[in-house]
């Protein structure tokens, strides 16, 4: 198990390939992804690194999480995210993370925000069929219909599919194909569609139902702290990419 | 210009580079040569007919060729960058007064001709493709 990626939803295209083939892509944007703790055995009871993305602005940040990102020595955060690990995988702090974390070719899961649609009917919610058109129906074409039994059993039973709230849930979506990486601007674009609107926050980790490539680095693909010097890991990927 | 727009530029110009794409419009009767596939062995097919559309925009253009075929109506709806079309070829130049030549599908034979377009240069003369001849029909 490797750590994910705090990405950014940028939108998405197509691309067509070699083969003559159009892929529509999701682009996502990974930015000053850095790694800014531990979570420690000892200390927590599981080992994770907590990863942070985005920038804020030190002056909308509150003291308590200013001295969080200060014990870190990097910039405050807009999100942050937990990923456990084993601890042979932790990242050093302060890491920053690259879009060549993945590997093109190899499949990811990514957790996201849907788009929230308010309070909505049987029909958009549950796909219901609604009544008829006809034959009698007066203003409740696309109501629900029945919700139970008579006198017995005298109830609805729970869970009974109903209107009601409809997005803005975290949704996994499993399995997405990478399509193409780009390190230099950050980017990773994945086959397909991602859960939530432009500019969402998503957490992209390797699949859980795939075998992860050889090629794939480990611990991360990251840059250390300002430095240039990159650990072995990184330098091994970018062979491979 | 965003993210996406940059990368759907590269990859325009990327493909544009790699097979150039004459310039036609609503009208005008092109050749689009198409790699077929067949089992192993690809080959490439003409289908011949009249440009009736051209949508959408940047990397998601797409054109429309309408031909008929044994006396049936067909079009075809092909993405512009599409590395599937081998080669793009311009075959004669339609005068026409609308983006969307849809009221072709209701037309057959001589009504649905279309006039060939004569671009004048400055001083008056006639570019290029003098032939006064009425224009046969996309039918063949």
């Amino acid at each position: 198990m490797r750590s994910g990626v705090i990405a950014q939803k940028v939108g998405m295209t197509r691309i067509f390939t070699d083969a003559g083939e159009h892929v529509p892509v999701t682009v996502l944007k990974v930015e000053s992804c850095q790694v800014v703790a531990h979570r420690t055995l000892d200390k927590n009871g599981y080992v994770a690194v907590q990863l942070g993305a985005g920038r804020r602005k030190p002056k909308n940040v509150t003291r308590a999480e200013r001295g969080h990102f200060a014990v870190a020595q990097v910039e405050p955060k807009h999100k942050l995210a937990e990923f456990r690990v084993p601890e042979e995988a932790l990242i050093p702090v302060g890491a920053e993370i690259t879009a060549d974390h993945f590997v093109v070719g190899q499949y990811v899961d990514v957790t996201g925000t849907t788009i929230g649609k308010g309070f909505a009917g049987g029909m958009k919610r549950h796909n219901f069929g609604g009544l008829r058109a006809t034959h009698g129906v007066s203003i409740s074409h696309r109501s629900i219909g029945s919700t139970g039994g008579r006198q017995d059993p005298g109830k609805t039973f729970k869970n009974k599919k109903m209107p009601g709230h409809m997005g803005d849930v975290t949704v996994t979506t499993q399995n997405l194909k990478v399509v193409m990486t780009d390190v230099e601007r950050g980017l990773i674009a994945v086959e397909g569609a991602v859960p939530g609107h432009a500019g969402g926050w998503i957490t992209v980790r390797d699949a859980v139902k795939k075998k992860l490539p050889a090629e794939a680095p480990k611990p991360g693909a990251f840059k250390l702290n300002g430095s240039e010097a990159a650990p072995a890991a990184e330098a091994v990927n970018e062979e491979g990419a | 210009m965003n993210i996406i727009q940059t990368l759907e530029a590269e990859q325009a110009a990327k493909l544009a580079e790699k097979r150039a794409i004459p310039d036609f419009q609503p009208g005008d009767t092109i050749i689009v040569n198409v790699k077929v596939v067949e089992g192993e062995r690809s080959r490439v097919q003409a289908y011949e007919g009249v440009c009736i559309a051209r949508s959408g925009g940047g990397i998601n253009e797409s054109f429309t060729v309408r031909k008929i075929s044994y006396g049936e109506g067909v079009e075809r709806v092909f993405p512009v960058y599409a590395p599937l079309i081998d080669s793009i070829k311009v075959v004669r130049r339609g005068k026409v007064r609308r983006a969307k030549l849809y009221y072709l599908r209701d037309r057959r034979g001589k009504s649905a001709r279309i006039a060939e377009r004569q671009d004048r240069t400055a001083d008056g003369k006639i570019k290029k493709g003098g032939k006064s001849a009425p224009a046969p029909t996309a039918a063949e």
